[in-house]
């Protein structure tokens, strides 16, 4: 039976949630406004929310001091390169350890994991040092490669989360069927697998999009991505607000908009085998 | 085409043996049934058949050819899963045409052989469907169905009714026997279900702990049980034991007798008793009589008037009195 709720109870939990929504979503839309505020306005006290002479003038001065398409492109470059290097390496071993697990499956998944428990800071002046040697140092090839490896944890985790919920049956199947292991990860476990590696895809590029540490660590001006791009505009010359909101807005917009088109695919596949 | 061998076949998880060594014949076109408790390695023989599971030991042949290695791809037997394990992500049609896909036969000669399957099956209303829409009885016939199109030298039925209700399994124990009435393919099928062992098959195999404890026809394993084990595994409702004095008195550790073998009077008899439970089912009665030998159960015909608390007399048929030996073994 399905439970009851008074009509007024529900109005006030809807408002009560609606709140908590506006007040996370909040400091993201307080910057987008700022982003089209003079310098002025935007360090005005009482601050202005809407009334205020809108412009486009902070857009312009940070097109003009900074190159956004050549940030935006590496960003791409980046978060895309290293979300299909891992998914390249992940899916086959994720395959493997959901359907031929062995003796040491679960301790290798636990010590996959474990190094995320570790501060990145902690590697930086080793990998700095291997980067410098290597001739990696603000490259995106190097990039690829350090998010490819910091990621490749979650991706494995997630894969190997949701191949579990493929019954092995089917595929044993599949190979009654005359199936070859090309064909049986072709026409089977692949199809049944798309929600969930294209969420895995999804959050993955997200995460890459938005990594901070490695990128502006890593990178001078040749490979900087946009997280790079926002913070040119916090120090060198005092803070100015209104330009860094400009510059922040460009550079969560793509992929704001990414996961506002993916919304459904990524909760379905966050959610995936949660009902059967 | 359709002959299954067994040498001396293995199986062991790490340290646990699962299938003492084991041989068994399949002859071509038998149908045959691993019926045992849960746990008793029946679905593990099943797959080692199948090339699911590798063996430890022994040799597997088919037609005379060792298939011990090969993959089950290799193997040309089909199964049919207890989960049915379709495609989910494909159409009935689909489904019933991955393996001759597989095979790589014309899209011609798939439709044609799809269309013949799902004529024989009562699928061709449903061949656009996916699984998630077929109910439990017509999600077993498609996963029959892809089972029968590629011809295949065996099927291996993995407890294949189990996930059905009562009045379904019925009408599914009769589309597979008439199946195997009509293709005349070798059969091998695992259940845990005695009414289905005896009602299917052949030839019966019953397990226990990996090892074979009897091969019969139903009514040899009926009539003849070789040990405790199947005397009690087969037949419904149990037989009855009894052990001490009125065993000895046969010469026999234990004495065993069906409950149809038990005649019930009011007046007279070999063991008098007080009436537990009567079932009255219509066409039979089953009575639990309590006994100065323990409960026993009889079966009766369906008009008798015996109730809770009756006291009545049982006399077993001697003629088909079951005699076994301190170990378990049946005397001849």
């Amino acid at each position: 039976m399905a439970r009851t709720a008074s009509p007024r109870r529900k109005a006030l939990v809807t408002a009560v949630a609606w709140a908590i929504g506006f007040a996370i979503f909040f400091p993201i839309l307080w910057t987008i406004l700022t982003s089209f505020k003079s310098e002025g306005d935007a360090i005005a006290s009482p601050p202005k929310f809407l009334f205020f002479d809108w412009t486009l003038e902070n857009y312009q001065t940070v097109q003009e001091r900074s190159n956004y398409l050549r940030h935006f492109w590496n960003s791409v470059v980046i978060s895309f390169g290293s979300t299909l290097c891992a998914l390249g390496i992940a899916i086959p071993a994720a395959w493997a350890m959901a359907f031929v697990p062995g003796k040491w499956t679960k301790d290798i998944l636990m010590w996959m994991l474990s190094t995320k428990m570790m501060p990145a800071v902690g590697v930086l002046v080793p990998i700095y040092l291997i980067f410098r040697d290597t001739g990696l140092l603000d490259t995106r090839t190097g990039l690829v490669i350090v998010l490819t490896l910091m990621n490749l944890p979650i991706v494995v985790w997630m894969l190997y989360t949701y191949f579990k919920e493929i019954p092995g049956e089917i595929l044993e199947a599949a190979r009654m069927d005359g199936a070859g292991l090309r064909a049986e990860i072709l026409y089977v476990l692949t199809p049944m697998a798309i929600p969930g590696i294209a969420s895995t895809l999804l959050l993955n590029v997200i995460l890459a999009w938005n990594e901070a540490f490695w990128t502006l660590n890593l990178t001078a001006a040749k490979a900087a991505p946009l997280t790079a791009f926002i913070a040119s505009y916090s120090s060198p010359e005092g803070l100015f607000y209104a330009k860094l909101s400009a510059a922040s807005t460009m550079a969560i917009a793509p992929i704001l908009i990414l996961g506002w088109f993916s919304q459904k695919q990524l909760v379905r596949g966050l959610t995936f085998g949660a009902v059967k | 085409m359709g002959q299954i061998e067994l040498k001396g076949v293995t199986k062991r998880f790490g340290d646990a043996e699962v299938i003492p060594p084991l041989d068994l014949s399949i002859a071509e076109g038998e149908f045959v049934v691993f019926v045992g408790p849960s746990g008793c390695g029946k679905s593990t023989l099943l797959r080692l058949i199948a090339g699911l599971e590798d063996t430890t030991a022994g040799v597997i042949e088919i037609d005379g050819h060792d298939a011990t290695d090969l993959p089950p791809a290799k193997r040309r037997l089909a199964m049919v899963f207890q989960s049915y394990a379709l495609y989910p992500h494909m159409s009935v049609a689909r489904n019933i045409a991955f393996p001759l896909k597989m095979a790589g036969l014309a899209r011609a000669e798939i439709e044609r052989k799809v269309k013949a399957a799902a004529d024989v099956l009562n699928l061709t209303a449903y061949l656009d469907r996916k699984p998630g829409q077929l109910s439990g009885g017509q999600r077993q016939r498609v996963a029959i169905g892809r089972a029968i199109v590629r011809e295949p030298k065996a099927f291996l039925f993995d407890e294949p009714l189990s996930n059905l209700d009562a009045a379904l399994r019925v009408n599914m124990r009769l589309e597979i026997s008439e199946l195997h009435q009509s293709l005349k393919t070798t059969m091998v099928y695992v259940t845990h279900d005695q009414v289905e062992a005896m009602t299917m098959a052949d030839k019966i195999v019953v397990l226990q702990a990996g090892r074979i404890e009897q091969v019969g026809s139903p009514m040899q394993l009926y009539r003849s049980p070789a040990n405790l084990f199947v005397a009690g595994f087969i037949g419904s409702p149990r037989m009855n034991f009894i052990t001490g004095a009125e065993a000895a008195k046969h010469q026999a550790t234990t004495i065993g007798i069906r409950p149809e073998h038990l005649s019930v009077s009011r007046d007279a008899g070999l063991w008098q008793g007080r009436v537990g439970v009567a079932e009255h089912l219509g066409s039979d009665t089953f009575l639990h009589v309590a006994t100065d030998h323990g409960t026993l159960n009889l079966r009766t015909g369906g008009e008798v008037a015996l109730h809770h608390g009756d006291t009545v007399w049982l006399t077993p048929d001697l003629a088909q009195l079951h005699r076994f030996d301190a170990e378990g073994k049946a005397i001849q």
